[in-house]
């Protein structure tokens, strides 16, 4: 070939123009995320998204400083003025929800990623390694399991006078780590013997590799799955700590707001003062619920199919109160992947329809 | 030429509650390039044990791999060297590809790897492969294994086995998961192949008519010992072992339509 | 029966890594409060207290510390757990064993009740998939993410001040103290309807989805296909054949949740002022009665080992393959 002195790739690429061309960045990260592209996880996103800008553009949305006192409108009900009423000091609750949202965020998203790391690292050496170190991280990870995580947070963050969100976000990690390592631990136990890793050794590829470049990537739903859910775990965690007065007011978030409602006599008359927060807490959980429920479809398309395959059948006036009927006329789960002999194109439709790189149950 | 041998080899699988499981009991052979060796049995029988102690995914309980007369080494960069010369084609090819990676991945690690071109080669090298295995390089390249049809991706797997450019080929039952129609285009590449480049290939099968048409010689395993062993047509003709005849038996033969197993034909109805 | 030898060995090590944890926890955190306390209450202290807290705390730092530790389980096994400083100096192992029965109570019967109906209601919906009962979904998914405390605020708002069905606080009528009479037994139900009644609320959206999901997936193998095909009666297939294999992994995930529902019902205690561990331990928290949080957190985690255990015999019991290793 008479362009061999440049790269490679580019070479090739030049020369045969009708080939599709390598996959692009945009696409690979379209492939990454196949497990968000369904209608529960996109709207769980969507309102993460808004939580995020509200906490990003905390200054631009909210009309009031957090704990700018106003003396002459004290524990007024919602007003043009004041969207959600103000406090006894007359501090408006809808900036003080605004701001704390960024607190929310802030530890959810540090605990969160702290936790994952653990437990990916724990989770995936116990389902890799075999043997004492295998069992000894496996009972680590249900020791961590069983003890009650929130009482052990109470005592340690009570140890000290001014925590800082670092610390907090590290204590509810470490309490928090321990469901993801033992769902990681699982699926790469069934990894680990299927073909491609065996056959990835037979090559000669160092153990890092295995683990990050061909298993890793497989465990992308569950990894994500269990960060959403520490992320969960902490908020409610956060929340629930600034509620009983364990973490220090100066760290603004929901929680704190209902411990001054509580504090201060909120309860029952100021609805203002402490239903927001709540709901807020509330459809934070949800949209991550929301989020992981996508990524189970996606992981487990029978939880998926079952509704659809339902609805399609009502259609044809079929009941559905008999399965046999419905087991029968669905045969195209993922699990029958295509054979040999039909043609390329109909299998691959098939199949990307059916979940694309969804690991085969 | 290329020997690989495996002399007085045991393996032996530790069971939870049930004692010990002997798979392989003092099994000895050799494969030499060029030459294809067909490893008969039914599953249970070690086949697929001896597969994994040829690839040393498993070491065995006792006994010796030799390559070219010389033990092989159990780890470091001579273990990386023999595995090299020696590779292996699974038997599930919805299994043995990464479901996340592409073909192009798939062809191109075991080049880095093992630094068989230089690295501005590799694309044209991975295409060359797709070529040999009869695959269409554009259209297959930058697939994933999903995108493909079984008998495509037993040929992206026979291709990533050849990739290193080994001397010694495992094919460990590499028809038995495809579609019967495809089965034979599969193993008439696998003889061709074979053919191109001297290679030596162990052929493990449960299937005696292809283990004949296809490999120089037969072996026969029943419970993790070779029973017999010779010419394939002199093992098929002239079993000598009662399991090599009951094997026989069971395989269907081209020449009646079917059997029962009296042996008086049978017609279709 | 090799099952739950298995398991009894794991519950004995996470109750050996629990009051390990304890042992360590006050010894590795800087500052020393305990000292500060006992210097400022000398007088209040015999000789003995002093010692015992010494060696709960990691005061005893003249010992080696193999030596401490092995005192340290001395101490535990004679049911010595420290003076609380907030509750005039009584013991901490009589503290919390009048403050425990009620949270064994409260928590206990709402979560058990929780878990049946959740999974009623859940093995309901997985079987009728794709009808209208996949509306409770969204609701379950929603009621499962609302925090315990804020939930019985509100129901507190409602029920009791607003439209004063139920006492909002405490767990018997002011005035009264615990007796065998029906009039108490009265005032208990009373005044535990609320929180059990959050609890149950509060958890039962995770039971339900849970159970749900499981249904959905077990609904799917041939053997409630099979089932059907033989001709037997929906409801039969529904419990019999289908719920009967949802449940297990239902159970499970149950023991496994059971340190998460704990934590958060105790922060329920501090909202209807329920004098259990939950509140204790708040109340310890916030006087800095380092004695008490400790013993607290070392009970808590023992109940919850124990409720564990519950859990896997009835998990051993429903499932014929209890030889399998994996729990």
């Amino acid at each position: 070939m008479s362009l061999t002195t440049m790269p490679a790739t580019g070479s090739v690429e030049e020369n045969r123009s009708t080939e599709p061309q390598r996959p692009s960045a945009l696409s690979r990260l379209g492939t990454a995320f196949a497990m968000f592209r369904n209608p529960k996880s996109l709207a769980g996103l969507v309102i993460l998204g808004i939580f995020a800008l509200v906490a990003i553009l905390a200054p631009v949305i909210a009309p009031f400083g957090p704990l700018e006192k106003d003396f002459s409108a004290l524990k007024q009900p919602p007003s043009a003025q004041h969207w959600l009423g103000t406090t006894h000091l007359g501090e408006d609750v809808f900036s003080q929800i605004v701001y704390g949202t960024r607190g929310v965020l802030v530890v959810g998203l540090v605990a969160g990623v702290l936790a994952t790391l653990v437990a990916v690292i724990v989770g995936v050496a116990a389902g890799y390694l075999s043997g004492w170190r295998s069992e000894g991280l496996s009972a680590l990870t249900n020791v961590f399991l069983v003890i009650p995580g929130l009482p052990l947070i109470i005592i340690v963050a009570s140890q000290y006078d001014d925590p800082s969100i670092v610390l907090i976000s590290a204590v509810i990690a470490i309490t928090g780590w321990a469901w993801g390592a033992r769902v990681l631990r699982a699926q790469t136990l069934s990894l680990r013997n299927r073909d491609f890793v065996q056959a990835a050794k037979a090559n000669g590829e160092r153990l890092w590799r295995i683990i990050a470049v061909e298993m890793l990537p497989n465990l992308t739903a569950i990894i994500a799955s269990s960060f959403v859910g520490t992320v969960t775990a902490a908020v409610l965690g956060l929340t629930t700590l600034a509620f009983i007065g364990v973490i220090p007011i100066t760290n603004l978030n929901w929680g704190t707001i209902l411990f001054w409602a509580q504090q201060n006599g909120a309860f029952p008359d100021f609805w203002w003062w402490y239903v927001p927060a709540g709901l807020c807490i509330a459809i934070l959980g949800t949209a991550l619920s929301l989020v992981n429920f996508g990524i189970d479809e996606y992981v487990n398309p029978r939880l998926r199919s079952a509704g659809e395959r339902a609805r399609a059948m009502r259609k044809k006036g079929l009941s559905m109160a008999s399965g046999v009927t419905a087991v029968r006329v669905a045969p195209e789960d993922v699990d029958d992947a295509p054979g040999g002999t039909a043609s390329p194109a109909a299998e691959a439709s098939a199949t990307t329809a059916a979940g694309g790189a969804a690991p085969r149950p | 030429m290329t020997t690989l041998e495996l002399r007085n080899v045991s393996k032996r699988y530790r069971v939870r509650g049930s004692g010990d499981m002997l798979a392989l009991d003092d099994v000895s052979f050799s494969l030499t390039s060029g030459q294809t060796i067909a490893l008969v049995g039914q599953s249970g029988s070690g086949k697929s044990t001896i597969a994994k102690i040829l690839t040393q995914l498993e070491r065995a309980t006792s006994g010796e791999v030799l390559l070219d007369g010389e033990p092989i080494p159990h780890r470091g960069p001579g273990l990386r060297r023999y595995r090299q010369r020696v590779r292996m084609v699974f038997q599930d090819p919805f299994a043995s590809l990464n479901p996340y990676h592409t073909i192009r991945h798939h062809l191109e690690r075991p080049l880095r790897l093992d630094k068989v071109v230089p690295a501005d080669q590799v694309e044209d090298e991975v295409r060359s492969l797709l070529a040999r295995v009869r695959l269409d390089p554009d259209a297959t390249i930058d697939r994933r294994p999903h995108e493909l049809s079984g008998g495509q991706r037993q040929r992206v797997a026979i291709a990533r086995a050849l990739a290193s450019r080994p001397e010694l080929l495992i094919a460990d039952e590499p028809v038995s998961m495809l579609d019967v129609s495809i089965r034979l285009g599969v193993l008439n590449l696998l003889a061709d192949l074979q053919r191109e480049s001297n290679l030596g290939v162990l052929y493990i099968t449960h299937d005696l008519a292809t283990a004949r048409h296809f490999s120089d010689e037969i072996m026969v395993l029943h419970h993790g010992v070779v029973v017999e062993r010779g010419p394939a047509d002199d093992v098929i003709l002239r079993a000598q072992h009662e399991y090599t005849r009951a094997l026989r038996g069971a395989s269907p033969d081209p020449d009646k339509h079917f059997a029962d197993p009296t042996g008086r034909a049978v017609t279709r109805s | 029966m090799r099952f739950l030898l298995r398991r009894l060995a794991f519950y004995a090590f996470t109750a050996w890594a629990a009051i390990t944890i304890n042992f360590f926890l006050p010894r590795m955190m800087k500052g020393d409060p305990i000292t500060a306390y006992l210097q400022k209450h000398q007088s209040e202290f015999n000789p003995e207290a002093i010692d015992s807290l010494r060696t709960l705390f990691g005061l005893d730092s003249d010992k080696p510390l193999i030596q401490q530790y092995w005192d340290y389980w001395g101490q535990l096994f004679s049911g010595d757990l420290g003076r609380s400083f907030s509750k005039g100096l009584a013991p901490v192992s009589e503290v919390i064993a009048s403050a425990l029965p009620w949270t064994l109570g409260l928590v206990g019967i709402a979560t058990i009740f929780s878990f049946f109906i959740g999974t009623s209601v859940g093995t309901f919906i997985g079987w009728r998939r794709g009808s209208r009962a996949d509306y409770v979904v969204p609701f379950a998914t929603f009621f499962s993410t609302v925090p315990y405390f804020w939930m019985g605020l509100i129901v507190i708002a409602i029920f009791s001040t607003r439209l004063g069905w139920f006492p909002a606080s405490h767990a018997y009528d002011k005035g009264s103290s615990p007796e065998w009479s029906w009039d108490f037994i009265g005032q208990v139900v009373a005044h535990g309807t609320l929180p059990a009644l959050t609890i149950v609320f509060a958890s039962l959206g995770g039971w339900v989805l849970g159970m749900r999901n499981m249904m959905i997936t077990v609904l799917d193998e041939d053997y409630v296909t099979v089932a059907e095909a033989k001709g037997l009666s929906p409801q039969r297939v529904m419990t019999r054949y289908a719920a009967r294999n949802a449940v297990l992994p239902q159970l499970s995930s149950f023991a496994l949740a059971l340190g998460f529902i704990v934590g958060g019902t105790l922060v329920m205690e501090l909202v209807f002022s329920y004098p259990g561990v939950g509140k204790l331990l708040l109340d310890a928290t916030n006087a800095k009665d380092w004695p008490l949080m400790q013993g607290l957190f070392l009970v808590i985690t023992l109940a919850v080992l124990v409720a564990n255990i519950l859990a896997d015999v009835a998990h051993a019991m429903l499932d014929p393959r209890t030889r399998m290793m994996e729990s």
